[in-house]
């Protein structure tokens, strides 16, 4: 559309604006309040206004950062961590809108002070500032990267801008800063979409293409949150390496204490739009000053002691560069381990009776793959490959594992939501063991009422359309066990025994916030009496706080009323806490199965080590004393297929 | 899914209905109070977003009024359909005059040929005086075809006297009485052509969006050929195999059915897209796993939730079929004279040189506008207020 | 890419033989045929036609065989000889009648096409990128009130305006001096003078439709992250905005030119009656009146045949833009 001689012109003409409008941003550098700051926050208000309302995200906050340090800033949904962030460019979603306040940058040590809110947001001036002077990652690089353009011509772009650079050698230097981010064969990849590439490369792509300007400032918003945990390691050490080696400053937004613990040098809490408490790392960690801190804290799980050193019976552990995602060696100690993946390492048997015994359990989807030019075949996806698992009468049994490796399905295949393929699942309360495998819906009805289930969104699993009265009703009325007041009365007890108020049942689901809701979730699965209650994912979605009152609210239940938990999650950190057992599943095997205890401190399979290594510790004094571990299966199958 | 959900440590203590943002949203676009939203159904919600909708609000003021004159049209025409009178064809409207010792009146006319142009020439004859008021008697009709009635809202009050609100057709009937008569038959060939598309809509797009596989496949096919043809020709074939001997009423009907023919391919896609999305929905997992029947999942849990949806596309397909359905009686194919509908009408003005003499013979094109906008008025409302619960787009 | 065009091309044969018996039999479908409706013109007139003479027109047109034996006879002519067969009503090849005709009609709706996107497209982006605008509301009760004009009214309208207001017919698409005159600039001149009124009706309610539909998936696109990480690198708005959100939101719009084909065409059937203009659509209508079957079937297979054709189009013309449709992940 535009020839290349009329977008230099353009160019110049912009980068003249852009020069005339930051000298007139231009504050005395006594203004900072810190002579070390690159950025200085006074006074920031940045407010969303629309016909729904007006939101105060980012409340009259200071802050500082420090050159050449991590300042992370961590908050819980709607604590206005990412509207900051955002603002400091001026790249608040619409409708947000900088009230007020003073954004001082410096980019230079030596330079000039710079007030970044009073430049328009559509100018010239900030614009220069911009991928330039500072670069920003988002959290899912999914929908933060175009669809439809090549990671290349995206990343390309940000030296067409800022940079005198002609094609060629720009095409060189993204060529040079994909190496850099460790992504593998970078003079293919630049060709490559996003849809092609794994989350974890694509978040590298991303980093690639906020680094390529060199920027004296990054700004990483959630980066990791989107990511499995294995992948979050990677990313870190990353992001850890890219900051020494570039010698730049790092703003890193969170929610995730494990984290801040892992990265950070200074902390930042948020909490409704406004700073809580700023500190050193080691501070906020260990002698926080604010009651919400200490909340925060007292809410994650501690882990006392590092991990122990495994044994590694079968593990053969071999010490060197050649990790499968080009990472290189950094400030981390790396350890590649390569074990079978259909191999289940077991460690001492439960001595309970099960109430559920698993026997060689399949689950396989047809999946139509290959592209519109191929053509189309059909493919079994296996997304359960043959398990072998017990839970025991009473017992939490917790269900691990990273996206796609099958636990969900596991779940759902217990429930008979899906059709095993192949396998028995005993279920014996004591009176025989059934297989609820092989009965038929109508035969399984009865046996509806003894296994429930919990789903991870309490926001889709609650029908909008029908009172909580109804919602937890629905399965009493249906099996004709009670009616009328008796069926009122027994979901208001229930409603009280999860902790809501009676009087709430005539009201909507759209009426609870998400926390509530789950408790919501919880009576309805309870209301039948079961045994077995199957918890997929069920505190995934809810912050850290609302997290720690519904696994109490679990852990009571279980102690009234006699429950046996599947406790189905990504986070090991939560498993840890509340799991008398664990199994760990890996692309549809099950790789490890034990007592929590011996699990996490001894783990055995190569894969549970390498996961285990990968959770961030909430301990910013551990930091540094671990050895990551990094897993490769015996297949000798690529990350990269993991998309 | 773990960013910008729920305000942090609600308190299940209180009592009071406690901030989500949900609520704060429903509070403010139905601008209701909080503890009215927190327990009010599904179609309240609709109902209290869609009032917001000012255009959406507009256009069922005027269905309503356009639905209530059609089906009280004896009342509201001032004559029947039928009545004539040969001497005033082509007669200019006639805008009442008014004054206080005479209430309403127009002057009659005598109409001739003009010799040299050939155009209908009319002499006001300004010492006699057509009286006009309401409630008058005149032309004998059943009202709802029940009822025999002959009064009329507004009239001449001499039944044999005759007034051209809105000018005279070829033939010298009275254009107003034609246009509120014809839509009974506008109007309701929407209705009933919907009602038939919706039919095999939901038939064949909730059978291609629960057995899903090869039966889908075959049905998307199907839809994906009939929408290839060209709609028209299609319509004009099976029009033209309609035999003339036919009466109005089966003609109607069939009309109708050509029209939903053609039409449900668009309410069938709409439906199965649908039926997939609120299948994949966790509540309706929750529902089977509750050992809910499946009967019961999809009149209880399913058909709830896109109800509203539905109803939303079916009014946004209505005035398509009314436009349809004056595109063929226009052309001659759809329903014949002495039918009267709001195409065969217009059919009365297929010429220019007819339209220069008498515009006004355009009219029943301007209440098909009207009442397509409505439609659409409100059809946008709909869907926009159809899903309280989903985020704004 | 050539797998790709070559399974789609594939795809289409079924399709097209599928639509040939259909319009095949929607053209068999009124009571009687041809003939019958000739003789009961014939004897109003109170003429009286000889049976034999008759029996033999039969024979000759092969009215009395079977569907499948004449719908085999007609597109094995059409398919290995290009004979569309003749025309009852005028006695001559079809084939004839639709060549005289059909490059108008073709020109007419490529018009139109290009018209209403260049109309409806900016207004759609603007419309968007000003939400809330008095700008957007004009539009936006503009294109309201565009969709609810049946065509053939405003084609009354327009031709009911020129002819009071400016005295001058405005049918047809050429001057009567023009309208057996060999072509010539001059000639072109003319039509692009007279081609303006059709265009601006027919594509009346299709632009509507589209500005609606450009302008929601345009809000739906503007938002998205990518549009901010843009933004932060430090694009300029209008690059930003031309480069990212538009290059996707128009995507959906390639992948229904083909579906449009059929309503453009709709549209010019009436308009085309009403202005009188030379293209196929009022000969379909007099076909399909007269029940000249052979005609009928002929024009009805052609624009399916378009109709197809486009949606292929289109469907290698999203696959070319598209990277998500090309590697099968949309």
């Amino acid at each position: 559309m535009f020839s290349a001689r009329r977008r230099i012109r353009e160019r110049d003409r912009a980068a003249r604006a852009a020069q005339r409008g930051l000298a007139g941003a231009v504050v005395d550098a006594a203004e900072l309040s810190d002579a070390e700051a690159i950025l200085d926050i006074q006074g920031l208000k940045t407010t969303f206004h629309s016909d729904e309302g007006t939101v105060h995200a980012v409340d009259d906050i200071d802050l500082v950062v420090r050159r050449g340090r991590t300042t992370c800033i961590v908050g819980e949904s709607g604590s206005g961590k990412s509207a900051t962030a955002r603002s400091i460019l001026q790249v608040v979603d619409n409708p947000g809108l900088i009230e007020d306040g003073r954004i001082l940058f410096r980019a230079d040590p030596e330079g000039p002070v710079r007030d970044l809110a009073a430049l328009r947001s559509k100018g010239d001036a900030i614009r220069s500032v911009r991928g330039r002077e500072i670069g920003i990652i988002f959290q899912e690089p999914m929908s933060a990267l175009s669809p439809v353009h090549t990671i290349g011509n995206q990343i390309s772009e940000v030296l067409e801008l800022h940079s005198d650079l002609g094609p060629a050698q720009i095409r060189e230097r993204v060529i040079d800063e994909l190496n850099n981010v460790g992504i593998p064969r970078p003079d293919e990849r630049i060709d490559a979409f996003t849809f092609q590439l794994s989350g974890g490369m694509r978040q590298r792509a991303m980093i690639a293409m906020a680094l390529i300007a060199r920027p004296a400032l990054l700004i990483a918003d959630e980066p990791t949150t989107a990511l499995d945990v294995t992948t979050q390691a990677q990313i870190l050490d990353l992001l850890g390496e890219l900051k020494v080696e570039l010698s730049m400053t790092m703003i890193f937004i969170t929610h995730d204490l494990g984290v801040v613990a892992e990265i950070a040098d200074d902390v930042v809490v948020m909490r409704h739009g406004k700073v809580v408490e700023t500190g050193p790392v080691d501070q906020i960690f260990h002698d926080p000053q604010h009651d919400y801190t200490k909340e925060l804290l007292a809410s994650l799980p501690q882990r006392s002691a590092p991990l122990g050193e495994p044994e590694a019976p079968e593990a053969t552990p071999a010490v060197g560069d050649a990790v499968p995602d080009g990472g290189r060696p950094g400030s981390v100690d790396v350890v590649e381990v390569v074990s079978d993946p259909r191999e289940t390492v077991r460690h001492e048997h439960p001595q309970a009776r099960p109430l559920l015994r698993i026997r060689d359990l399949r689950m396989e989807f047809d999946a139509v793959s290959g592209t519109m030019f191929g053509r189309r075949r059909k493919e079994k996806i296996v997304a359960v490959n043959g398990v072998d698992l017990d839970i025991a009468e009473g017992e939490t049994l917790g269900l691990v594992g990273e996206s796609g490796c099958g636990k969900t399905t596991l779940g759902r295949c217990v429930m008979r939501a899906y059709d095993p393929t192949g396998g028995e699942l005993l279920y014996d309360d004591g009176s025989g063991a059934v297989d609820l495998a092989g009965l038929s819906q109508k035969q399984l009805l009865p046996y509806r009422r003894q296994v429930r289930m919990v789903f991870q969104d309490p926001y889709g699993s609650l029908n909008p359309r029908m009172t909580v009265r109804q919602v937890i009703g629905e399965p009493l009325r249906v099996a004709g066990l009670a009616r009328g007041s008796e069926l009122d009365d027994r979901v208001e007890t229930m409603l009280e025994r999860v902790g809501l108020r009676s009087s709430m049942a005539s009201r909507y689901p759209h009426a609870f916030s998400g926390g509530e809701r789950q408790r919501i979730g919880i009576a309805r699965a309870l209301i039948t009496s079961p045994k077995l209650v199957i918890a997929d994912e069920a505190v995934s979605a809810l912050d850290v706080s609302v997290r720690t009152q519904i696994l109490e609210l679990l852990a009571d239940l279980q102690d009234e009323l006699g429950l046996t938990y599947l406790f189905i999650s990504h986070d090991l950190s939560v498993v840890e806490r509340i799991c008398d057992r664990v199994a760990v599943m890996y692309y549809g095997n099950l790789v490890e199965e034990g007592p929590a205890e011996q699990l996490f401190a001894n783990p055995q399979h190569g894969y549970t080590r390498a996961l285990l290594s990968a959770v961030p510790v909430a301990d910013p004094r551990v930091r540094g004393t671990r050895e990551r571990v990094v897993y490769r299966p015996d297949e000798g199958e690529s990350e990269e297929s993991a998309a | 899914m773990t960013s910008q959900t729920q305000l942090p440590v609600a308190d299940p203590e209180s009592d009071d209905p406690t901030g989500t943002e949900t609520t704060d949203r429903l509070d403010t676009e139905t601008g209701r109070s909080r503890t009215e939203v927190t327990s009010a159904p599904q179609w309240k919600l609709i109902w209290w977003r869609f009032r917001r909708h000012r255009l959406a609000m507009i256009g069922m003021v005027i269905l309503v009024i356009l639905y209530v004159v059609a089906l009280f049209a004896g009342f509201f025409a001032p004559f029947n359909t039928t009545s004539y009178s040969g001497q005033h064809a082509y007669q200019p409207p006639q805008i009442p005059h008014f004054s206080f010792s005479e209430g309403f009146y127009v002057h009659p006319t005598t109409g001739a040929t003009d010799p040299e142009t050939l155009a209908p020439v009319f002499t006001e004859d300004t010492s006699q005086m057509v009286h006009l008021g309401f409630f008058v008697e005149g032309d004998p009709y059943r009202l709802l075809g029940l009822v025999d009635a002959n009064v009329h809202l507004f009239g001449p009050e001499d039944p044999g006297q005759r007034w051209y609100a809105l000018g005279a057709d070829r033939g010298g009937g009275d254009l107003l009485s034609k246009i509120i008569y014809g839509s009974q038959i506008s109007l309701s060939i929407g209705l009933v052509g919907v009602a038939i598309s919706l039919l095999l809509g939901l038939i064949l797009g909730g059978i291609s969006g629960y057995f899903g596989g090869t039966t889908d496949t075959v049905i998307q096919r199907i839809i994906e050929l009939f929408m290839s043809i060209p709609t028209l020709p299609l319509w004009l074939g099976l029009a033209a195999a309609v035999p003339p001997q036919w009466g109005p009423m089966q003609t109607y009907l069939m009309i109708t059915v050509i029209l939903s023919l053609v039409g449900w391919t668009s309410l069938a896609r709409v439906i199965r897209g649908r039926l997939l999305q609120t299948r994949g929905e966790d509540y309706v997992l929750a529902a089977k796993l509750d050992g809910v029947p499946t009967g019961r999942i999809i009149s209880r849990h399913m058909l709830p939730s896109f109800a509203s949806h539905i109803i939303a596309t079916v009014s946004l397909a209505v005035p398509a079929m009314i436009l349809s359905e004056t595109s063929l009686s226009f052309l001659g194919l759809g329903l014949r004279a002495p039918a009267v509908s709001w195409g065969v009408l217009l059919q009365n003005a297929q010429s220019v040189n007819v339209v220069a003499t008498a515009p006004w013979l355009l009219l029943p094109g301007l209440a098909v506008v009207l009442a397509v906008v409505a439609f659409n008025f409100v059809g946008d409302g709909l869907r926009d207020s159809a899903d309280p619960y989903g985020k704004r787009s | 890419m050539l797998r790709f065009t070559i399974h789609r091309i594939l795809h289409v044969i079924p399709t097209l033989i599928i639509i040939s018996v259909i319009s095949f039999f929607i053209i068999q479908l009124p009571p009687g045929d041809f003939l019958t409706t000739q003789v009961a013109a014939l004897e109003a007139q109170g003429e009286s036609i000889d049976p034999a003479q008759l029996e033999a027109l039969r024979v000759r047109y092969g009215i009395d065989d079977p569907f499948w034996i004449q719908y085999w006879k007609w597109i094995s002519n059409i398919l290995l000889h290009g004979d569309f067969g003749l025309s009852f009503q005028f006695q001559r090849p079809v084939i004839d009648l639709i060549t005289e005709r059909l490059p108008l009609t073709i020109l007419l709706g490529v018009a139109t096409l290009l018209f209403t996107w260049a109309i409806a497209l900016p207004a759609g982006i603007y419309s968007a990128i000003k939400q809330h605008s008095a700008a957007d509301y004009t539009i936006s009760v503009v294109g309201f009130v565009a969709l609810a004009v049946p065509n053939f009214l405003a084609a009354l309208v327009l031709a009911y305006v020129g002819f009071a207001y400016f005295g001058q017919s405005v049918g047809g698409l050429f001057s009567p001096e023009y309208v057996n005159a060999p072509w010539s600039l001059a000639k072109v001149g003319d039509l692009l003078e007279h081609l303006w009124i059709p265009v601006l009706v027919i594509g009346l309610a299709g632009t509507a439709g589209i500005i609606r539909t450009m302008r929601a998936n345009m809000l739906d696109e503007l938002y998205k992250p990518y549009v901010t990480t843009a933004r932060a690198k430090g694009l300029p708005e209008g690059r930003n905005i031309r480069k990212y959100p538009l290059r996707i939101s128009l995507n959906p719009f390639i992948s229904t030119v083909g579906w449009s084909i059929p309503s453009i065409f709709d549209g010019e059937v009436i308009v085309a009656t009403v202005l009188a203009l030379g293209t196929t659509g009022p000969l379909l209508l007099a076909a399909l009146k007269s029940q000249d079957m052979y005609l009928a079937g002929g024009i009805i297979l052609i624009i399916a045949v378009l109709t197809v054709v486009g949606t292929l189009i289109s469907d290698l013309l999203l696959a070319a833009v598209d990277p998500r449709v090309r590697f099968g992940k949309a």
